[in-house]
């Protein structure tokens, strides 16, 4: 049997990461998606970069997709659990309204990446996301490919709680998950990230993140300063509440002022506390009781950012039609 | 007459709402239909669901309803007529009936003379009323979650809507909803036919058609599919005959049901050394994580393979494909689940224990310290109180000591990873750090039971252990007044109250109800209401696990909550007897002795206090005195042995004796010496034969 599995394998050759990656996009952007880069914030999932976490509100068409480094600190393994990370990347395709063929569009993007369908199974099984500091949810699925989680499939329905209209497909690829799969590799850090052309060389995920994963595991768990990882968050929380607070003079700014007030700003203080947040829970530094009211801290201002990203949208458009009436 | 079907297409359906949906579109298009007269009650129907479709056919469904005559009553002849002439309130009657003023009628009712028209209701068509009425049903159905999916949000459902058929006979209903309107063209499976349409000629032709598209439509045939696979894998897993077997799993069955449009089972293995983890995570891995059923050999042990049950039929080198992706992945979570084991070794169970003050337990109730030390002095409480009342064997060394470790795998990062294995986790851990059998078996037992079916714990430690933990979460959250209200009970006290029920009636430890209510509570007032609570309990136990029925309970508890073990047997020994005649009448006769007593008292009529022989004047009720004197010896021997049946054997044996005194005897006699003490003769029988069940709340038929 395994004879056969082999055979598989070499008639076609799998994928290098770095060729999933293009391979993904270059189909997204084929189906109208605007290619972004990673967001260059610290942030635990492709949601919480502002090209989905903000641009999602509103009435607003947007589609888009980026691949985002996403740090969970308390996932970290000193690079020695095969199948875990500190830090995977995400990508991430935001497709509001949801085209009616979402679905389909997604298998063929399997297609494109190698993954025959009717030699696979592939099972779409209830998983609804749920991001409480963000007041966001949705419902949806994970995909399933022959028994392995390889994307997350979300509707989003609400976020910084409030109701999305129309709302918005997500879809959320794991590129390591899907590499190692399509390169049949044990460990994440023997997939093949490039191959040399004239050398034929190959360069493996773990040659070019291994390091990382052990000293910001070793950093996560046993060197962050408790104590300075709390005056961070602090002072982080202090700016970011600081901006939030001027939030209810939109109603007296001109067009210039309100166009240029830095919400966007505001939300990227509001990251850092989460990822602050994460840290000291990676450390062991929160207990079960300050959990919960640190959460909430948080959850004020990244929600408070978004309920401020739509009044400023609301106000602008509000000033825009003055003048053209 | 015609067939009707309705499907709907849809985006993959929650495994866990389809049988739930499908059964309610059924109810619901019957009911539409029933209620539009267009079809006669009990009409042949038959539904269908997978993960990407809704469907209902119900037979014998008339094309058009039948006109329907009402008879109208209009305004009185005096308004409607002037001087001969229809006044405007006699034209506008005429119209609303649908009728000429001449065609008007003349009735004479208890106010006088008016104007009555019989009006006709013109039938409407079967797909017409159907368009118009089935958007409101489809809209009704209940789903655990929903979503807005449409712009503008014109719409809520489980999951987009992507096509409808709707069909009476060969013709199209044009159904509307979720942005579609319903066609005669369905859809197959996803890959195995991919987007080609599916025409439907006739509702007849429904699961034919799907099945030339890769879909079982109904969800039986899919089940005895999968089962059937199941077995048939299993054995050519199994070329030499060693007795392979599938582990059966129901529920797991019904969820690759509804998983699935088109099943098919592989068998996978895994390398033997994974063997060496414990069977529960193992298992739990592989059924709770990935849906796989486990195989066992012939004795029971595991065996180093598993079934996967796939969505897809795939030729040889497909399904060796996907084998090998399946096996990569459990290969990788058994990998998890090893490092997590080999951790967790690295800090003992009793160097845990103080790190439980940092795990809260609920946030006005403090930490899971805080919780140990409460249950460990509950525990060591009721262990000598059950020494006392019975002759328990309880260990107290194991029982301190699994109590005091019994919350420490909280801090293992395999009960993180594997939530539901918490208690078997450390019963694990308790005995491979070389803790004795008695502790971990108490410590891994300790959530037992989780509901009726389940075991209760093995041993009388672990079965104090899972009381007093049990015990003192309701006693904590109703001092909070976190008390248990209709459908609400958010902390599952309810079922941690019917565990410790269940626990006392089948379990070793001679406690009760009571006192354990009143022992967990620091105020009296509580102890009460927990006590209470158990009581309710109690009845829903007696009748939900024993099948007891409602008077039966009812009866049994109207003499004590206390002794569970006490009021099953008095239960089942008044089940026994009830339908003896003897027996009935008896207790017919003890519920007329309890309105004679009850309408005495009302009226003031004072019984004596003792019978007195001189003032038994009928032979009669002397009879009664001495048959019921002699009797009530025996039966409170009979009583203290415990031997119900015979007490009530015994008591039903006074029936000729009662059935006398009632015919030849009036109680309430005009000389009030002879009514006080017949009055005091019937309280000394009711009192003497009541001690196992009040029988004035059994209800005797005919």
């Amino acid at each position: 049997m395994t004879g056969s599995v082999s055979e598989v394998a070499k008639k076609k050759r799998a994928l290098t990461f770095q060729e999933l990656l293009f391979t993904l996009q270059r189909f997204w952007a084929d189906r109208g998606c605007v290619l972004q880069q990673p967001y260059d914030v610290e942030v635990g999932a492709g949601t919480m970069s502002p090209d989905t976490f903000l641009r999602v509100l509103g009435p607003k068409p947007v589609r888009i997709a980026y691949a985002q480094p996403s740090r969970r600190p308390a996932d970290g393994r000193y690079g020695e659990n095969p199948n875990r990370l500190f830090r995977h990347t995400q990508l991430q395709v935001i497709l509001k309204p949801p085209p009616v063929r979402i679905q389909e569009m997604y298998l063929e993007s399997l297609v494109a990446i190698g993954i025959d369908l009717k030699e696979h199974d592939i099972k779409f099984e209830e998983d609804n996301w749920e991001w409480p500091v963000g007041g966001a949810w949705g419902v949806g699925w994970q995909v399933m490919l022959d028994g392995l989680e390889i994307t997350q499939f979300t509707y989003f329905q609400q976020c910084g709680g409030m109701d999305l209209d129309p709302i918005c497909g997500e879809i959320t690829y794991g590129l390591e998950r899907i590499a190692g799969f399509l390169q049949d590799v044990d460990s994440i850090y023997d997939i093949v990230w490039a191959v040399e052309p004239d050398t034929g060389r190959k360069v493996t995920y773990g040659e070019m993140r291994l390091a990382e994963e052990e000293q910001f595991s070793a950093y996560s768990f046993d060197y962050a300063d408790v104590g300075k990882l709390w005056e961070h968050l602090n002072l982080y929380e202090a700016e970011c509440l600081g901006l939030l607070s001027q939030v209810k003079d939109f109603g007296e700014m001109d067009e210039l002022k309100l166009k240029r007030f830095p919400v966007l700003g505001a939300y990227e203080l509001a990251l850092k506390c989460s990822h602050l947040f994460n840290l000291l829970d990676a450390r062991g530094a929160i207990s079960v009781t300050e959990r919960v009211g640190v959460m909430a801290r948080i959850r004020a201002l990244v929600v408070g950012v978004a309920k401020a990203y739509a009044a400023q949208r609301e106000a602008l458009t509000s000033l825009q039609t003055q003048e053209v009436g | 007459m015609a067939d009707f079907l309705f499907e709907i297409g849809l985006e993959e359906v929650p495994a866990r709402m389809i049988a739930g949906a499908q059964l309610e579109l059924e109810q619901r298009v019957v009911k539409m239909l029933e209620r539009e007269r267009l079809v006669r009650s009990g009409a042949a129907t038959k539904s269908f669901a997978t993960p990407r479709r809704l469907a209902v056919r119900v037979a014998g469904v008339a094309e058009r309803q039948e006109d329907m005559a009402e008879e109208l009553v209009g305004p009185s002849v005096k308004v409607a007529y002037k001087d001969g002439v229809a006044t405007p309130a006699a034209l506008a009657f005429a119209k609303k009936a649908g009728v000429d003023v001449a065609g008007l009628k003349t009735i004479t009712n208890a106010k006088g003379e008016y104007l009555a028209a019989t009006s006709v209701k013109a039938g409407r068509g079967a797909v017409e009323v159907i368009a118009a009425e089935m958007a409101k049903e489809l809209a009704g159905i209940y789903w655990a979650k929903n979503m807005y999916w449409r712009a503008g949000r014109p719409e809520r459902f489980v999951r987009p809507v992507r096509w409808m058929v709707a069909m009476l006979g060969a013709e199209t209903v044009p159904v509307e909803f979720g942005g579609y309107v319903a066609g005669t063209v369905t859809y197959g499976h996803r890959v195995l036919f991919g987007d080609r349409e599916i025409e439907l000629k006739d509702p007849g032709d429904y699961e034919d058609a799907l099945l030339g598209g890769f879909v079982i439509a109904e969800v039986e045939a899919r089940r005895q599919k999968i089962r059937k696979a199941l077995d048939r894998v299993t054995r050519a897993g199994d070329p030499t005959g060693s007795g392979l077997l599938w582990r059966e799993d129901h529920e797991l069955v019904d969820k690759l049901t509804q998983l699935t449009e088109w099943p098919s089972v592989l068998l996978g293995g895994f390398e033997k050394e994974y063997l060496a983890l414990p069977e529960e995570v193992l298992v739990t891995v592989m059924r709770d994580h990935q849906n796989y059923f486990a195989v066992e050999d012939k004795d029971g042990r595991l065996a180093p393979h598993f079934l996967a049950v796939l969505n897809t039929e795939a030729d040889d080198a497909g399904v060796a494909v996907i084998r090998h992706g399946n096996e990569r992945v459990l290969r990788a979570r058994f990998n998890d689940a090893r490092f997590f084991w080999e951790f967790d070794q690295r800090v003992p169970l009793m160097d845990r224990v103080a790190l439980l003050e940092n795990v809260t337990f609920q946030k006005d109730l403090g930490s899971y310290f805080a919780k140990t030390e409460r249950v460990r002095v509950l525990a060591a409480r009721w262990a000598d109180d059950a020494k006392r009342l019975g002759d328990a064997e309880i260990d107290a060394k194991v029982l301190d000591e699994a109590v005091t470790l019994a919350k420490t795998d909280l801090t293992t990062e395999l009960v993180k990873e594997f939530t539901e294995l918490q208690g078997e986790v450390g019963g694990l851990y308790a005995r491979a750090q070389g803790f004795s059998v008695a502790v971990a078996d108490a410590i891994y037992d300790q959530y037992r039971p989780t509901s009726m079916e389940d075991r209760i714990p093995h041993t009388a430690e672990g079965q104090l252990l899972a009381i007093a933990d049990k015990a003192d979460t309701i006693s904590g959250m109703f001092e909070l007044g976190l008390v248990p209200t209709g459908s609400k009970d958010p902390f599952a006290l309810r079922r941690a109250a019917n565990g410790i029920v269940k626990i006392l009636a089948e379990g070793k430890v001679p406690l009760g109800l009571w006192l354990i209510a009143r022992s967990s509570a620091d105020f009296e007032a509580v102890g009460e209401t927990i006590g209470a609570f158990f009581a309710e309990r109690l009845e829903f136990y007696l009748r939900e696990a024993r099948g007891q029925s409602y008077d039966v309970v009812k009866a049994v508890l109207a003499t004590g909550s206390d002794d569970v073990r006490d009021a099953v047997a008095r239960a089942e020994a008044v089940t026994e007897v009830r339908s003896s005649e003897d027996f009935t009448a008896v207790a017919s006769a003890f519920k007329r002795m309890k309105n004679i007593l009850a309408q005495a008292k009302e009226k003031g009529i004072a019984s004596g206090a003792t019978v007195d022989r001189a003032l038994l004047t009928e032979p009669t009720e002397k009879a009664l005195a001495e048959k019921s004197a002699e009797l009530a010896d025996r039966v409170s021997a009979l009583r203290a042995q415990k031997n119900y049946s015979a007490a009530l054997e015994q008591i039903a044996t006074l029936r000729p004796q009662v059935d006398a005194f009632f015919e030849a005897v009036m109680v309430m006699s005009p000389d009030e010496a002879v009514r006080a003490n017949r009055l005091a003769l019937l309280e000394k029988v009711l009192g003497d034969f009541s001690g196992i069940a009040d029988f004035s709340e059994i209800v005797v038929s005919g």
